[in-house]
This record gives C-alpha cells, structure tokens and sequence, in this order.
C-alpha cells in the first residue's frame, strides 16, 4: 500500500502527534467499548498516558506501584481470569527489568497480555543513558509468542492499539516521547505482518521504524534531488516481519539500509539481514547505535552524534549503492 | 464433587499420592521429589477439601502453583481428581507429555498458567483476584509459595499489591519446609522472623502443621472469613515428608530416588 505523503519535509507547520499521547487517547475511547478492557501502570501513569483511562474507568486502572515485575505478573493473572489487560510502564523498566516476567508468563503462556512501553529510544534526552531503552525490540523479538510493533505515528498507533485490543496473545508496542510527523490517514489500518511501501523507488530501499520512517522519506527526497530513485519501507510491524516486502524490496532495488533508534543488533537491521541472508543476500547498511549506551542531551543532539539523521541515512544509501555497484 | 473433610480420608488420598509422586519421579529418572512431599497434604487436603471445581452453581476457584518444582504433586492430584488418566502420570517430563518437568498451562488443562521459575505466582494470582472481584464471579485464588521462594524480590511487591487492593479471597499456602537447593533456608538466606514480615505487608497469618488436614482445613476457613485483608497460612512441614531417608534432608530437593530408595519408599508409604 503506497502512501500518499512524499516527504514529511521539516517545513514549519507539519503536523505532529505524540505516539504515548495517541496510545493513551486509544486506550481511553477503547475502555468505554470494551469493559473487559483494563489497564495496568507501575508509577508512571502520566508519561505513558495510561492516566487519560485512569481518569475515566478508576476501577479498571490498577497502579501496582514502583514494580514492573510485579506489573507484569498482575497483568498476566487478570489475562487467565477474561480481561484485556494493557500494561504500561518505560520501555527498559518493561522489556528490561521484567523480561523474565514476560518470558515465564506471558509469552511462555502465551496470554493475552499487551505491553505498551513508552520512552524508547534516544530521543527520550535528557534523563540519558539509564532511560534509553535501546534494547527492548532485541529482548522482545527473541521471544517466542510475541507480536513486536513500533508505530511511525500517530494514526499508526491508534490503529496499532486497536487492533491489539482485538487480538488474542501477547503484543509489544514501544512508543516514543517526543511528538513525530503524520505520516498517515486518520483512517489508517494496521494490519499483522504487513509492512507499509511509503514512496516507490528502484535504486535502493530505506526502511525504518518508529520517528526513523519519517527520516528516511526526508532522505528519499534528498535522493531525489541527487538523481537517485529511493523506495521507502515502514516495518512498524517488527515481528512478524514482512519478510515477502523485504525480498521483494531487495529483488527490486539490490541495496537496503535499515534506520532504528535502537542498538544496531537485535532489531530491525537484524531482522531484515536474516531475511536478506536467508533468501536474497543484497547490501544492507544497518543505521543504529553501535554496541554503546546512551547519554544525555537535546534528542536531535543525540540523533546526531549516533549517526541517525536524514543526512546519516543519505550517506548510509550512497555506501550501499557502491557496494551494489561493485558486485 | 462433594469436598472431601474428613482428616482420615485426606490422609488417605495423600498417602496415594505420594506414592504417586515417588512412582512418578523415580520413572522419570529426575523430579524434586522433596518438595512435593512436603507440599502433598496441603494440595491435597485445598483440591478434595476446599477449593470449588465449578461444579454445579458454585463458582470455580483458581489455583496458581508458584513452586512450580512441586509440579508432580499436583498432577498427582488433579489425576485423581479426573483431569487426565492416572497412567499418564507415568509420563511425566517425557518428550511429548503433557506432564511436563514444572506446569505448563500450554500442555495440561488444569494449569492456568505456566510456572517453574520462581517468585511470581503471587502476582498471577493477585491479577486472577482482580479479575475475579471485577467480574463479580465470588471467585477464590489460591498460590502455593515455596519457602526458599520468598527470597525473591517479587513475592513482596505482590504481597504489598494484594494487600493494597484488599484482596481478602486470595489466600497463599507457605510450604515452610525449611530447605532448599543449597542448604538450610537459615543458612542460605534467613526468612523469619517470617510470620510478623507477612503481617507487617498487611496480612492476616495461620501457622499450622502442614501435614495436618484438619489444621489446614481450619486455617483456611480462618483466613478467609476476613474479605478485606488476604490472608496466608504458613505450613510447617517436612521436605520429604512420608519417607524416612527422605525427609528434611538437603539431598532430596531434586534428586530421582535409586531403585533401592525408591523400593524402600513405597514400603513406607504401602497401606497402613
């Protein structure tokens, strides 16, 4: 499905919206849908928006306090006992602290738990390194059981909450803090395992998750003005991985690069190099942050100093299109 | 199923299950044959003497085993109770059996939820409660904890949650056997003064001899006469219990019996 947006561009007046924002405004409209639907909170209601549902359905809201552990064992009973639970904390707090948690219970017993972290990423800033879930799609995608998603915006996250709700098993969802640009329809449908094509391109594909999505279009244009035909993936959906749209994308356009806000093992660039490897070896560049941990400072700050800008992904494409040209 | 309260008959059916329990471990080669002992009467005399099976107009209660370890106990159990044929209990933790070596909800029917490793039954039944009370269904949740088990960290944010939402139709079962995989729990890592630690997070506790169905029985009707605060009745009993070279020794924890042990512990536990 192509979208209709070329480049979200950095022109003043985009329209931003927030993903934990989105989720929490969901989750609200979804509580009075659904009354099996409860929501669990570890002392944080108010970054994770868990407190719009708060507010409403007090008696479906259960704030276990400073325990992710406890958090996610909690959410794991109300599961077997009929309910939706949808758990929220921090992304390292959730898929860190708690993995074993999740492991044990709820993946292992594949229940129907949603974890909806926020704070992924760099660009959580200035509280640093300790807040910077850079692992968590790594630690949730090992797992088996577990649907991992990642949404490039705000209608893809409402979409994403949605249709969570109304699935039965397991689901990963990371949010972000900072707002990112609209990419899609209010409308928007997501769809398991299905990647999104965002603008058509043949000589190399850009493909991203999360704010990277709309990073990588900005350097489909910057391409563009080079001569250079870019095709750009949004793989919100991490696992399953659509895996058909990368082989077809490797096929068609011989060289990829993949951008994350995340560790550059484990997650999206490992994902689709095992595809590539398995099926249709192409030239990947994996953009991510290198075996190091984060920092404090200004989230454009950092996405510069790791190298994951619109101007690292230009250069990252021109590095694979010579390695394509030199095979 | 008519619960099941005279003391004699429970004794009874837990003699037969912890010949079931050795017959099961020692045909698996492996097993944690110690605290299943241990922990037989209190299953047995909570699944035949308290819990509701859903039978009928009563309610179903729930039933979380935290020491997932204590897993042939309690397919023991629920094969008398006629989940499955007994015969498959000599299945148990092969390739392909749903008995598998700790409870798996994905494999057995009866398990509601997958355990083994240790410290987080209490919050799965904490949620169980939760979803009980919102449900209206008038529901109970039991857990059975391992002593050794209340080391981790998790048991206590659970026993703070559980007394938080004043879940008074949770009640734990303590399985105080006083060992575990290293030693004594007083050597490895010192629990008491346990009873006042569970009272000072806000629940009620029965002590007990856990090997005893009538003080089970009467603690637990104790317990859950308050429909405020959850309460847990803290079993002291024997690892091993049943049979001589078995009992309170550190050996036992996860051991299969020889066939000399083994032979030795159905003579012990043969009818009276």
């Amino acid at each position: 499905m192509a979208g209709k947006v070329d480049s979200g561009g950095q022109a003043s007046g985009v329209q931003k919206e927030s993903t934990r924002v989105e989720y929490g405004k969901t989750l609200a409209e979804l509580g009075g849908q659904n009354p099996d639907i409860v929501v669990l909170d570890a002392d944080l209601s108010g970054s994770t928006q868990t407190s719009r549902f708060a507010q409403l359905y007090p008696e479906r809201f259960f704030n276990v306090g400073i325990a992710e552990q406890d958090l996610m064992g909690t959410a794991a009973g109300l599961a077997v006992g009929g309910k939706i639970p949808f758990a929220s904390t921090f992304a390292i707090f959730a898929a860190g602290r708690a993995w074993e948690q999740i492991r044990q219970t709820i993946a292992y017993g594949h229940l129907n738990v949603k974890i909806v972290a926020s704070h992924g990423g760099l660009t959580v800033g200035e509280d640093g390194g300790s807040h910077q879930a850079l692992e968590d799609l790594a630690l949730m995608r090992v797992l088996p059981n577990m649907v991992v998603l990642v949404p490039a915006d705000g209608p893809e996250t409402r979409a994403m909450v949605r249709w969570a709700a109304a699935y039965d098993g397991p689901v990963y969802i990371r949010t972000s803090r900072l707002p990112f640009p609209v990419l899609f329809p209010p409308d928007h449908q997501f769809h398991l395992g299905q990647g999104t094509v965002l603008r058509e391109g043949t000589d190399v594909t850009l493909a991203g998750i999360g704010l990277m999505v709309h990073f990588c279009l900005e350097a489909a244009a910057r391409l563009q003005s080079e001569g250079l035909s870019a095709r750009v993936l949004n793989l919100s959906c991490l696992k399953p991985l659509d895996w058909e749209l990368v082989l077809e994308s490797a096929r068609r356009t011989g060289a990829m690069v993949s951008v994350e806000e995340h560790l550059v093992t484990g997650g999206l660039g490992s994902a689709i190099s095992e595809v590539l490897t398995d099926m249709y070896p192409v030239p990947l560049e994996r953009l991510g942050v290198k075996d190091i941990f984060g920092q404090s400072g200004k989230p454009e700050e950092l996405l510069r100093h790791y190298g994951l800008t619109p101007a690292d992904i230009v250069a990252a494409a021109h590095r694979a299109l010579r390695r394509k040209q030199a095979r | 199923m008519e619960p099941i309260t005279d003391p004699g008959r429970l004794r009874e059916l837990a003699r037969q299950v912890r010949r079931d329990i050795v017959e099961m471990i020692y045909r698996a080669g492996s097993g944690h044959v110690g605290g299943s002992l241990s922990a037989a009467d209190l299953l047995v005399t909570l699944f035949f003497g308290r819990l509701r099976h859903g039978n009928g107009h009563e309610p179903r209660d729930y039933f979380v085993l935290s020491k997932g370890h204590a897993a042939p106990a309690l397919y023991a159990v629920l094969a008398r109770l006629g989940h499955f044929p007994p015969e498959q209990l000599l299945t148990l933790r092969r390739f392909g059996s749903p008995l598998q070596g700790h409870p798996d909800s994905g494999w057995l029917a009866g398990v509601e939820v997958p355990t083994g490793s240790l410290g987080q039954g209490l919050s799965v039944a904490n949620g169980l409660a939760l979803a009980a009370r919102l449900r209206g269904t008038g529901q109970r949740v039991y857990v059975l904890l391992g002593d050794g088990e209340v080391q981790e960290g998790q048991i206590w944010e659970a026993a703070m949650t559980a007394a938080h939402y004043r879940l008074g139709h949770l009640t734990a079962m303590l399985d105080r056997n006083r060992l575990q995989i290293d030693g004594r729990t007083r050597e490895v890592m010192r629990l008491e003064p346990l009873a006042d630690k569970w009272r000072a997070f806000g629940w009620q506790v029965q002590e007990v001899d856990g090997h005893d169905p009538a003080a089970i029985l009467t603690g637990l009707r104790e317990l859950e006469k308050d429909p405020e605060r959850p309460g847990i009745l803290l079993a002291h009993t024997v690892k091993g219990k049943g049979v001589s070279i078995f009992e309170d020794q550190v050996k036992f924890h996860g051991v299969a019996p020889t066939t000399e042990e083994y032979e030795q512990a159905m003579q012990e536990l043969s009818a009276p």
